[in-house]
């Protein structure tokens, strides 16, 4: 029997759908874990990205930061906060929003760096306030690349989110787990293609996203500010 | 959407559906199944390879195989920590692994969903029976290391229970473990039609580990699946509720061995099955998580206490 | 740390067998996707749809991945070989972009002149583009470099032996500095190929500074 056939038999089974190991529960967990991941992981990276792309020597730094994040390895974060907090979404919350700063940290400070100091003096010029330029000129400026940022961090968010099933029940990870330790090869694929099928949704809203911010940034420039991408 | 946008959603699945194309058409039911492909590891000469689980406790006593067998004047290659069943089962199978501890109850189990054996040494003789073509069961130990529920000393306290069946009619149970107890015959539906126990079911993938351990200490879980070896239940705070039923079988270390393993070799590891006690492997285990020893350390100093190597 | 001083020979090892699984890997991102991205940056209409593909192989779940890759490259699932392609497939989906946006920043006029100068098209490659897209290509391959080894890691899962074993065992026996030692090892690791990354891109490329 074709493995992907058992997968889509799987998928196709509507008791799957239901109840509280159904489809849709599992999906809207995964989602709201990988929102608040993100969520959590913006408001540490995207103000200190902001702040340092108005330096002149913050590159350093947010290399520096955002690479030691990367290199922590994100199930030796869970682990390590697992032995300390127990089962729950804790531990693979710190280990998501870990593996999420880098993306948006870069994004926020790249975003920030990229609008011109001409720009930002001409906009004082004609009589902004500080908060003025920021809200009404840096910030749609930077916004492309800052959603970027936040793009990529989505995509790995929601495909390590599958990790959090290891402590909790949450999250379409639990189809992996529990396919992969009762040999249900089927379910583990399903689980995967269901994954795979929510990132390229995420994805696509996301481009969309940052399409509408670069028409909001540069009404009548050309596509160039929206293909702008931050590397990952 | 836009033309432009649905052609790009439609080539990005295309892709795709291209690469799931291509899934489609090589897999196979079984993707450990590799009796096709080759194997990284070069098939040595005249020495043994010993394997273990990816288990502590399974390593410590690979190791003990291993250095006993070294004594004995054999040649013996080590690979440890190996995984799940699904990886090593068809390694073993292919003789690319000559000797593995393995845990009579549970690889019978594995072998055969449908075994009825619940009892030591009906468990063997079925063990030895539904074992696969050039693969057989040594001889087996005393010690075991098998599934048991466990409840906290206060709770089993508080609820005067002795036994599992002490806990049919107490409410807002839930019981921890791998997720695939909940589909195990002695997980909740066994609890139910043996003992009749309601319990809800919280996967944990530890395996009886500190996530486990923690959850039941912390109250997250009232009951939860330990195995026997484990040292924790020799600090005094934990209850393993008796199973006068035989709600699991019993599963007791036992000696994989492949045609390589000769009868001079058998001959070594029965002796160290022998002395093997339960007390022993729970000692061993104890001073892997205790003192942090490493296993081949541990292996060593048992071996010489026994005097056997 | 009673643990590391017990083990630290251990530790070397499998750092030696992380460094095995996890720089053929990279390199083999590198081979893939530089070519892939070449491909994608000059012909955008294919490309872009093929890059966003590429991208999106990061969604596949790593354990999945390592189970799927032996069925259809018939491969063994606990294999050096395995786990290094399925590293290299998650690398090359982070590096396509940045080759795509390495050769997208070469000046049109710099091309045009090499053109009207007499190179041919493989030596526009090797002499033109390459160099002058390297910059923002490593700065993509040292971000491929520490995601990798950080990565490496989810082998420990299925038997494939690193400093993730490190991981599993520290969390079986509750040995916390264990787990510490593994994840501080493989991020060490991971640094001090990124900082080597990042000299050689000095020295290669000293006219551009190299941004993270």
């Amino acid at each position: 029997m074709n493995l992907l056939a058992d997968a889509l038999s799987w998928l196709a089974d509507p008791s799957h759908w239901q109840g509280s190991g159904g489809i849709p529960l599992r999906i809207g967990q995964h989602l709201l874990l990988t929102a608040l991941a993100l969520v959590i992981a913006s408001i540490i990276a995207l103000p200190a990205g902001a702040l340092l792309g108005r330096t002149r020597s913050g590159g350093a730094v947010i290399g520096a930061v955002a690479g030691s994040a990367r290199a922590l390895s994100t199930i030796g974060v869970l682990t390590l906060v697992g032995l300390w907090l127990g089962i729950g979404i804790g531990p693979p919350l710190v280990a998501l929003v870990v593996l999420a700063v880098p993306s948006l940290l870069a994004g926020a400070y790249s975003g920030v760096q990229s609008v011109s100091g001409e720009v930002t003096a001409a906009s004082r010029a004609i009589g902004m306030s500080s908060a003025q330029v920021i809200r009404r000129v840096e910030l749609p400026l930077a916004l492309p690349v800052i959603v970027g940022g936040a793009r990529a961090a989505a995509l790995q968010v929601v495909a390590t989110a599958t990790l959090a099933a290891y402590t909790a029940d949450v999250g379409l990870g639990r189809y992996l787990f529990t396919g992969l330790k009762t040999q249900d090869y089927g379910q583990m694929l399903a689980g995967s293609i269901l994954v795979i099928l929510l990132a390229i949704i995420l994805e696509l809203a996301f481009a969309a996203l940052q399409r509408l911010a670069a028409r909001h940034a540069a009404p009548h420039s050309t596509p160039a500010l929206s293909s702008r991408r931050t590397s990952s | 959407m836009t033309k432009k946008n649905l052609l790009r959603f439609g080539s990005v699945l295309g892709i795709a559906v291209l690469g799931a194309g291509a899934l489609a058409a090589c897999s196979s039911a079984d993707p450990l199944d590799n009796n096709s492909g080759g194997s990284d590891e070069p098939e040595s000469g005249g020495s043994i390879v010993v394997g273990s689980q990816d288990y502590y406790s399974n390593e410590i006593i690979a190791e003990i195989y291993a250095q006993a067998l070294e004594a004995g004047g054999y040649d013996v290659d080590r690979q440890m920590r190996i995984g799940q069943r699904e990886v090593y089962m068809p390694e073993i199978e292919d003789g690319k692994i000559d000797l593995f501890p393995e845990y009579t109850g549970n690889l019978l189990q594995y072998l055969d969903a449908d075994a009825t054996a619940t009892e030591s040494q009906e468990v063997y003789d079925a063990l030895a029976e539904a074992m696969p073509e050039g693969v057989r069961v040594l001889e087996q130990s005393e010690a075991s290391d098998q599934d048991s529920y466990v409840v906290t000393k206060e709770f089993a306290e508080a609820n005067d229970l002795t036994s599992i069946g002490d806990l049919a009619g107490i409410d807002g149970l839930t019981l921890g473990g791998n997720s695939e107890l909940e589909v195990r015959p002695y997980g909740p539906e066994g609890l139910k039609s043996v003992y009749g126990v309601d319990v809800a079911f919280t996967p944990i993938e530890d395996s009886g580990g500190p996530l486990t351990v923690k959850a039941l200490m912390d109250d997250q879980v009232q009951l939860v699946d330990l195995y026997t070896a484990n040292p924790v239940l020799a600090g005094g705070d934990l209850v393993v509720l008796e199973d006068p039923e035989a709600l699991f079988l019993a599963s007791q270390v036992v000696p994989l061995a492949s045609d390589a393993v000769d009868d001079e070799a058998a001959a070594i590891i029965d002796e160290v099955s022998a002395a093997l006690t339960a007390e022993d492997l729970v000692a061993l285990n104890a001073r892997s998580v205790d003192e942090e020893a490493a296993a081949p350390t541990i292996a060593a100093d048992w071996l010489a206490e026994e005097d056997l190597a | 740390m009673s643990w590391l001083a017990q083990n630290w020979e251990q530790v070397v090892s499998l750092a030696g067998d992380h460094l095995a699984l996890s720089l053929p890997a990279i390199a083999l991102s590198i081979l893939v996707a530089v070519p892939l991205g070449r491909f994608a940056q000059r012909r955008p209409r294919l490309g872009g749809p093929l890059t966003s593909a590429a991208a999106l192989l990061y969604a596949i779940p790593a354990l999945p991945m390592l189970i799927v890759v032996p069925v259809l490259l018939g491969v063994p699932l606990r294999s050096n070989a395995n786990m290094i392609i399925t590293l290299a497939a998650y690398g090359t989906a982070l590096l396509v972009r940045s080759v795509v946006d390495g050769f997208g920043s070469v000046d049109r006029t710099v091309r045009e002149s090499a053109t009207a100068i007499g190179y041919s098209p493989i030596g526009m490659f090797w002499r033109v583009d390459l160099p002058l897209a390297l910059p923002v290509i490593l700065a993509g391959v040292r971000v491929v470099t520490v995601s990798t080894i950080s990565l490496a890691t989810i082998g420990a899962l299925v038997g494939i032996g690193n400093l993730g074993s490190l991981l599993t065992d520290g969390f079986q026996r509750g040995i916390t500095s264990e787990v510490l030692v593994g994840i501080l090892a493989t991020a060490i690791l991971a640094l001090a190929l990124d900082g080597l990354l990042l000299i050689v891109g000095r020295a290669l490329a000293p006219w551009r500074r190299v941004r993270a």
